[in-house]
């Protein structure tokens, strides 16, 4: 489904990603892990074409991406959660979600703001409330569903923990195994192992921009050396 | 009674043309982050357009709203070049180079519209059909300022239903708010920025087109809406719509009311205006605290050292053969290394502001200025001697730093540039208007240095001497404790409130003493010519600094020094050409295209680092972008 | 913890009573009440939007309480500018790092010990090297003395919170708020930046609050805990209370599927 081979990212003169690799296959959930600055999330923006690439390979679908701009990655149907959530503080709910919207695209399922608030029922109550009233957990609710309106193949969600309650991390838990219950694959990077270990198939550990160590979750979970080399569990 | 009521409605007539023009600065500035200065001179080549089309379409009432609004469309199409050519390039740039791209397109604008309309004022065309007058309570009014007043409130409505009923108008509201974001969810950008750089243009013009049958085409519209502008999207809140027009008629029925108590007094009754209600609300009428856009970004953040051994070898041979030079040269190129001196203290006092400071001014020629007519007054009408003027004269800079800054410094980021743009013009205006006192255009003459510092090498070395001791004492409070808070406000203004600095107060401080030093540059030229003139307040004086900064570089201290000679040779390898500004403009513009990371940082990059002319930094030359610590 | 236990017996340096803050017609914060003493570790946990940051803000003056006193060894804070209370000894880490990245670690911390002394308004004296010694001391006590003279952009994350640490310790402060200390760490990381600013707290008697998402540091590392929910206390107590309350499981804890040390995932 996705695979990337070699890639070398920067940002400005910095050298963040070297000789990054892995692969996505349809209806696994793959974890990127590592601590803060190892390069998750640069991962995720240099497959969407929002950091600079040098080197390697980005194939999605078995067609190379590398090098094209954000919005046609997007139109490929490569769904992308930010951290920090982004969502638009200015519109409503239902003015994010349509921000979102992409025409209907063979092999996946169209979703319609309807679908999202059956999937989220506190989006349904606030749909027309401006996103930045919305509490973190329902700022991270909203901005899946705003994804999920772009009736994505395979999604790439960056660190969707970070920062939230553990009530509602057990809420998005549930979301992320109902992705996966829909047959869209998800790239997921995250510091919390918890949260990792609950939804994951395989693992990748990243650190200073190398991949470390790549393996089933639940190899890497017996793997004390690996976690402490590289996580500082 | 029926007076008031008709003043009223001249009032919002005339807030509709200004209306247009600030809604489209702000929606621009919305979308792309790009304060387009090239919007004053989108809407004076409406006003052309506008005079052309309309004589060129006969008569007819239906010709000359056609006239105005391919006037309008063809104003968008000239957005379209600028945005397509220049902008689309610079978006990842530092603000600070797409601004200066801008005004490089506002001198090739004007020198274009010189050369095909003339110097004249063109006087605008009636609007046929509503050329006559109605009779409201008796008082006559003209029955075109009827249809001016209904095309502000249709368009603010059009506006409205274009944001919030089409699912472009959201899109480009989501844009707005993280433009990334939305390219992230499939949009192109790219159209998106376009469209509304058009459509902001395309409102800039029909603005300039709808005011000719009440004004005229003219070449200073270009500098005097666009302090306008500023004001009222600083006064009505940036990214308001609403705002825009409230304030557009605000300050429209302040001119149109201010003329009838006190004719001379209008911009000084704009002044308080904008200075209450900034105290009031500093974010504008209808502004929402900005999260984005808090700081004008000059480029990369880089350690800030002291000097190197191999500098201060380097400044020392400088100056020695800058003091040896009377004995080397000829007077011509005494008094063009004299100008060098004069320009290289303004442009290190701008340098402070934006390096140290972070504070970027696009109106720092007020206090070059205002040191200038400072010194030429007193001398003037106080016949104080030349020591004294000199003397006294970057503490009217000061003074005048002091009053402008004590507004400005409650913005940050680009509203901050904007207001001292507007300020800077107010002040333009009011040496221009004010012909009573300043003798208006034709300058004040006579003000010579004293007979022991007439001579041309001596006042070479008069001047040396000020420009080089002000130059030291600049480089000497960047690496003073206030020089350090300054930077610490610019850094991290979240961290520097938490150990106790006062911002605002630094920054007010750090503008008055820029002012002081701009001002005595001011003064040394004023001796140095004999004269002075309005331009030397003007908005584009306030260019040349800047631009002087940008050759020489942000990062490097010494940069206005190196700026300040490169601009003068520029300068007058351009000057001999009538069309000077346009090529100007151009050479402006394909600088910034070729060099998108700054000047003086490509230079310093590839000669600097050979030379050693800084302590060497070794790995600690870059800090990593911000974003990356979150990353 | 019993070190920590006599200390919770000490004078409380900060004192908050009747805190309440409404923005809009929304009530943010509702009468929090609630005391730090000296050498204390007290953690603020609750949902996102539960007012977390509206309280620390309202104690650092950024944003004035509409009802409610904060109390610093009796002195009323209310009213006053983040300066003065800056100045008065409260000092603040952020979530998000905030330092000064044209400048070094040293001066970093440099910049601090300036302030403290009113020397921002000197234009002519050097501030190249200015208070160093008290400055490296400073990093001396955060394990980044070796770092002293590096560029603070370049900096690694758990570093640049070391230094913020020294930054905020830098003005002797009696209260120290930290803001989500240790977000975006890795779990070895947050373990040593919690350990030393309790070490630092205890043995400067420092009174430290702190929010914090992490309960496996919260549960470990406070002498005690608060729980905030839409802006009022719902659960004060020790780490075994919390949680263990019914309340804060419900509103905020939940099955305790991702937290918790002694418990692996998918056991």
């Amino acid at each position: 489904m996705l695979e990337i081979r070699g890639i070398h990212s920067y940002y400005g003169q910095a050298h963040i990603l070297t000789d990054v690799s892995l692969t996505l296959s349809k209806g696994e959930i793959v974890v990127l892990l590592g601590r803060n600055g190892a390069g998750k999330s640069t991962t995720i923006k240099s497959i969407m074409g929002m950091v600079r690439v040098t080197e390697g390979s980005i194939a999605y679908d078995g067609e190379e991406v590398l090098g094209e701009p954000a919005n046609r990655i997007a139109r490929r149907g490569l769904g992308y959660v930010p951290e920090e959530r982004r969502i638009f503080t200015r519109l409503s709910v239902q003015e994010n979600l349509d921000c979102g919207r992409q025409p209907a695209r063979e092999g996946t399922r169209n979703w319609t703001a309807d679908d999202m608030f059956d999937l989220f029922p506190n989006l349904a109550e606030a749909r027309h409330r401006p996103g930045g009233t919305l509490s973190g957990g329902e700022q991270q609710m909203l901005t899946i569903a705003r994804t999920l309106m772009g009736n994505p193949g395979c999604i790439l969600l960056d660190e969707p923990s970070e920062g939230l309650a553990p009530v509602v991390v057990e809420q998005i838990i549930k979301v992320v195994k109902e992705i996966k219950a829909q047959g869209i694959p998800v790239l997921l990077s995250e510091q919390n192992l918890y949260f990792a270990g609950l939804v994951s198939d395989r693992a990748y550990v990243i650190e200073t921009g190398h991949i470390r160590y790549e393996g089933s979750m639940r190899e890497l979970e017996e793997n004390d050396e690996v976690r402490q080399q590289y996580l500082a569990v | 009674m029926g007076v008031y009521l008709a003043q009223f409605l001249s009032g919002l007539a005339s807030a509709s043309a200004l209306f247009l023009a600030a809604s489209g600065l702000s929606i621009i500035f919305g979308v792309t982050r790009v304060v387009n200065f090239a919007h004053g001179s989108f809407y004076m080549l409406g006003a052309y357009f506008g005079y052309s089309l309309v004589r060129n379409l006969g008569g007819g009432a239906l010709g000359f709203w056609v006239a105005l609004l391919i006037a309008s469309i063809a104003v968008g199409l000239v957005g379209l070049l600028v945005e397509v050519i220049i902008l689309r390039r610079l978006y990842k740039a530092p603000e600070l180079f797409q601004l200066i791209a801008t005004f490089g397109v506002i001198l090739v604008i004007q020198d274009v519209v010189f050369w095909y309309w003339g110097a004249e004022n063109l006087l605008g065309p009636r609007a046929p059909g509503l050329s006559g007058i109605v009779r409201i309570f008796d008082v006559p009014m003209p029955v075109y300022d009827l249809a001016l007043i209904a095309i502000g409130p249709l368009v603010l409505l059009g506006l409205w239903l274009l944001f919030n009923r089409t699912r472009w108008g959201v899109l480009v509201r989501a844009a707005t708010e993280d433009r990334e974001m939305v390219g992230a969810l499939g949009v192109n950008q790219s159209l998106l920025f376009t469209g509304v750089f058009v459509l902001g243009s395309a409102l800039a013009g029909l603005g300039g087109a709808i005011q000719l049958p009440k004004g005229d085409a003219n070449l200073l519209m270009d500098f005097g809406i666009l302090a306008e502008v500023f004001v009222v999207t600083v006064v009505g809140g940036m990214g308001s719509i609403f705002g825009a027009f409230l304030a557009a008629v605000l300050i429209s029925e302040l001119n149109t009311f201010g003329i009838l108590v006190w004719p001379n007094g209008t911009l000084v009754l704009m002044f308080i205006l904008m200075a209450v209600i900034l105290i009031v609300r500093p974010t504008g009428l209808l502004g929402r605290p900005e999260t984005i856009g808090q700081k004008t970004e000059t480029g990369p953040v880089e350690v800030v050292l002291p000097a190197g051994p191999h500098y201060k070898i380097f400044v020392a041979v400088v100056i020695a053969l800058l003091a040896l030079l009377p004995l080397l040269v000829d007077d011509f190129i005494l008094v063009l290394v004299t100008d060098i001196l004069v320009l290289a203290l303004f442009a290190t006092s701008l340098h402070f502001l934006m390096s140290t400071g972070g504070l970027v001014s696009f109106g720092h020629a007020a206090f070059y200025g205002g040191g200038a007519y400072a010194a030429a007054l007193l001398v003037t009408y106080a016949a104080t001697p030349f020591e004294l003027a000199l003397l006294l004269a970057p503490f009217g800079a000061g003074l005048l730093a002091l009053v402008i800054g004590w507004f400005c410094v409650r913005l940050s980021g680009v509203y901050f540039a904007m207001l001292t743009l507007a300020f800077a013009q107010v002040a333009w205006s009011v040496v221009f208007q004010w012909s009573d006192v300043t003798n208006g255009d034709d300058g004040l003459l006579g003000i010579w240095p004293a007979a022991w510092a007439s001579g041309t090498a001596t006042y070479y070395y008069v001047a040396f001497v000020v420009a080089a001791a002000g130059i030291f004492l600049i480089r000497r409070v960047v690496f003073a404790p206030f020089g350090y808070g300054l930077r610490a406000t610019r850094d991290s203004s979240l961290r520097a409130a938490a150990i106790g600095i006062d911002i605002k107060r630094q920054q007010l401080a750090a503008f008055v003493f820029a002012g002081v030093m701009a001002g005595l540059a001011g003064g040394l030229f004023a001796f140095s010519k004999g004269s002075v003139f309005p331009d030397e307040m003007s908005i584009p004086r306030s260019f040349d600094a800047l631009l002087m900064v940008l050759l020489g570089g942000i990062e490097s201290l010494s940069g206005p020094v190196v700026g300040a000679a490169a601009f003068t040779w520029l300068h007058d390898e351009l000057i001999t050409f009538e069309y000077w500004r346009l090529l100007l403009g151009v050479v402006i513009v394909a600088l910034v295209l070729l060099f998108p990371q700054g000047l003086g940082g490509a230079a310093r990059h590839h000669v600097g680092r050979y030379l050693k002319l800084e302590a060497s930094p070794g790995d600690l030359r870059s800090a990593t972008p911000k974003r990356e610590q979150r990353a | 913890m019993s070190f920590a236990e006599a200390r919770t017996a000490g004078s409380p340096a900060l004192s908050v009573s009747g805190l309440s803050k409404a923005f809009g017609g929304v009530q943010a914060v509702k009468d929090v009440d609630f005391q730090v003493a000296e050498g204390e570790l007290l953690a603020l946990i609750g949902p996102n939007g539960a007012g977390k940051s509206t309280c620390f803000n309202m104690l650092n003056g950024q944003i004035r309480p509409d009802r409610g006193s904060v109390k610093l060894s009796g002195e009323e804070l209310v009213g006053r500018s983040p300066a003065q209370i800056w100045r008065r000894g409260v000092g603040r880490t952020f979530q998000i790092t905030a330092t000064f990245p044209s400048m070094t670690v040293a001066e970093n911390v440099a910049m601090v010990l300036m302030s403290q002394a009113r020397e921002l308004f000197s234009f002519t004296r050097s501030a190249v090297n200015r208070h160093r010694a008290k400055a490296l001391q400073l990093l001396d006590m955060v394990g980044m003395a070796g770092q002293a003279d590096r560029p603070c952009g370049v900096l690694a994350y758990g570093d640049l919170k070391r230094v913020e640490l020294a930054v905020a310790l830098g003005n002797e402060p009696r209260v120290l708020l930290m803001d989500e200390p240790t977000a975006g760490m890795a779990p070895r990381e947050r373990v040593e930046l919690m350990g030393l600013a309790a070490r630092l707290a205890h043995e400067l008697d420092v009174a430290v609050l702190f929010t914090e998402h992490d309960m496996d540091i919260v549960f470990s590392h406070a002498d005690r805990i608060i729980v905030l929910s839409r802006g009022e206390l719902i659960a004060e107590g020790d780490a075994e209370q919390i949680r263990s309350d019914p309340l804060v499981l419900k509103t905020y804890l939940g099955e305790g599927q991702v937290y918790g040390q002694d418990k692996k995932p998918k056991d």
